[in-house]
């Protein structure tokens, strides 16, 4: 499974009149992973997922799921995939473990019912219809009617959006136990904590193309160097640490008594600095290590923010 | 959860499982809507018991099995107000719903096929028929409704008006917004009703006018109803006709101009 991939996009182009929304854009997804589509709104992460899932015919390009092309061989693709809509999805009038049972009923061996029901609670739900129920709620049901008829690949469009941070748990625990039990995730968010927390494989989405891919450590390694701080009394001699300090390291006394250590931060370089800081009789207060976050790597990629 | 409860199986339910299920789901859902028992049920259940006990428009009432009531003219037009109300009405209105709450979206991810759904939709309007026919007959009949002809010319009429109704219902739900399709299939429900022979009939209007409405799909389905229902003529080959090409029509227009989403 490992070498395999479930979505093999290459050149895709989608326009909605002169709009491009998904302009060249190439994506390879592993089997067995969860991959993060990450981007601010507009980017063109729905419009890929969407192409993914058969309901876009690309201008250009080519696309294969599974092996197989979403809009022409539909008929064999969807059995084996399962789909979160951004919304909706459901009729205003059903019960939430009505609709469940019912897209369960569409599939040959579905999930146990029940036991999703409870898992992601929507036990609480009861008899309300689906018009009624929270945003939390519907956003659970429709997680749990992608993935109750047991998929290989399960596309999940932006699932935590406007969940509190139990539900959001909930979810990425999920996921996880998907991802345990060998099935593929691909998510779009555009929460950086969710991408870094959840995914094996991250994809920046800028202006409908793919501006950056990796795990999260790579795109953290391999952008900006990341930090450490400390402060201690002011005028301490900072060629003496550079001196101890790797080759590819930086020091400096920002302001009196306020020090700055950048590089590949870690144990090992920490442990250089508290050691030259003992010989010099330095107690390093404060000292703190900031890691290079995918937000920081977002922002130099494209100059902008993630949530504008 | 133990380890492996997610463990990918992925397969398509049966087709006629899928269907029937999708069927069951969309008549409990038309069931449920407090709204659209207003239109299937409630509406011709009372046009059929006032205008039949109160006199507010005079009916021809004469049937081939001599001197009638009124309940023998008003049968035939509320039943095929009964098939208008669920295959047009009732259906462009939470079609429309559907595709606004992305539920044909939705459900176009899933196994059962496209045209899958649309066979579970008609399914789901002939039971609905089925359970309406069966009251309003049950009503007629303790009116003292007297009918005549041959009934499987009744059940033609039955299948070609709710062909024909089906087709302009889903191309309306299929091409307008939810809520322009709300407006305009109860504003259509209330002028067919009115101007489609079901209750008034159709000489009440000028010549012209009458000439009309005689091509419009309700008063097809009610004069050829009452043809056989009340004047026990055999088979009403010119109103059949009508009913076809208007099936054709709109089940041709709905099929090349439905958006899903």
């Amino acid at each position: 499974m490992g070498n395999e991939s479930v979505v093999q996009a290459v050149g895709l182009v989608k326009r909605y009149g002169t709009k491009t929304a998904v302009d060249g854009l190439d994506l390879e997804v592993r089997a067995g992973a969860v991959t993060a589509v990450l981007g601010p709104n507009g980017a063109g992460k729905t419009t890929t997922i969407e192409t993914c899932e058969g309901y876009r015919r690309p201008d250009a390009g080519e696309i294969r799921v599974l092996g197989l092309d979403p809009v022409r061989q539909a008929a064999a693709l969807r059995p084996r995939i399962g789909v979160m809509l951004q919304s909706g999805g459901v009729y205003s009038g059903a019960r939430a473990d009505e609709m469940l049972r019912h897209v369960a009923k569409l599939h040959a061996h579905p999930l146990d019912v029940d036991a999703l029901i409870e898992r992601l609670g929507l036990d609480s739900c009861g008899r309300t219809t689906y018009r009624r129920l929270s945003g939390g709620q519907q956003q659970r049901l429709a997680l749990a009617m992608a993935v109750v008829g047991r998929p290989e690949l399960v596309f999940l469009d932006e699932p935590t959006a406007g969940l509190d941070p139990q539900a959001r748990r909930a979810t990425w625990s999920l996921v996880r136990d998907l991802r345990r039990d060998g099935v593929s995730v691909i998510l779009t968010t555009h929460h950086m904590d969710e991408a870094e927390e959840l995914a094996d494989d991250v994809a920046i989405i800028d202006a409908g193309k793919v501006i950056a891919r990796g795990t999260p450590e790579e795109l953290c390694r391999g952008g900006a160097e990341n930090t450490l701080r400390f402060t201690g009394r002011p005028g301490l001699d900072v060629a003496s640490l550079l001196k101890a300090l790797p080759p590819d390291s930086a020091a400096a006394e920002l302001t009196p008594g306020a020090y700055r250590v950048s590089g590949t931060v870690d144990p090992q370089l920490l442990a250089t600095v508290t050691s030259w800081c003992a010989q010099h009789g330095v107690m390093p207060d404060r000292i703190s290590v900031e890691r290079h976050t995918l937000e920081d790597v977002f922002l130099e990629l494209t100059g902008k923010e993630l949530r504008g | 959860m133990i380890a492996g409860t997610y463990a990918p199986k992925p397969g398509a339910a049966p087709l006629p499982r899928m269907i029937a299920a999708q069927a069951a789901l969309e008549t409990k859902m038309l069931l449920r809507n407090g709204e659209q028992l207003l239109l299937t049920v409630v509406i011709p259940t009372l046009l059929l018991v006032l205008f039949s006990a109160v006199d507010i428009v005079s009916v021809p009432t004469k049937t081939a099995g001599g001197e009638g009531k009124a309940v023998d003219f008003l049968t035939p037009g509320i039943l095929a107000l009964a098939v208008m109300s669920t295959a047009f009405t009732g259906q462009a209105i939470a079609t429309g719903f559907e595709r606004r709450y992305g539920v044909l979206k939705r459900l176009g991810a899933s196994p059962l096929p496209r045209w899958g759904l649309m066979a579970a939709k008609t399914l789901s309007v002939l039971v609905t028929e089925v359970l309406q026919i069966a009251l309003l007959t049950a009503i007629a009949f303790a009116l003292g409704w007297s009918p005549h002809g041959n009934p499987l010319a009744v059940l033609l009429l039955l299948v070609l008006g709710t062909a024909a109704f089906s087709g302009l219902g889903l191309l309306m739900a299929g091409t307008l917004k939810a809520e322009a399709t709300l407006a305009a299939a109860n504003l259509v429900f209330l002028l067919l009703l009115v101007g489609g022979g079901v209750i008034v009939p159709l000489d009440k209007f000028p010549g012209g006018v009458e000439a009309a409405l005689g091509l419009l799909p309700i008063s097809a389905l009610s004069d050829g109803l009452r043809d056989v229902l009340q004047d026990g003529a055999s088979m009403p080959w010119g109103d059949l006709g009508i009913l076809a090409v208007w099936a054709v029509l709109g089940l041709g227009a709905a099929a090349r101009f439905f958006r899903w989403e």
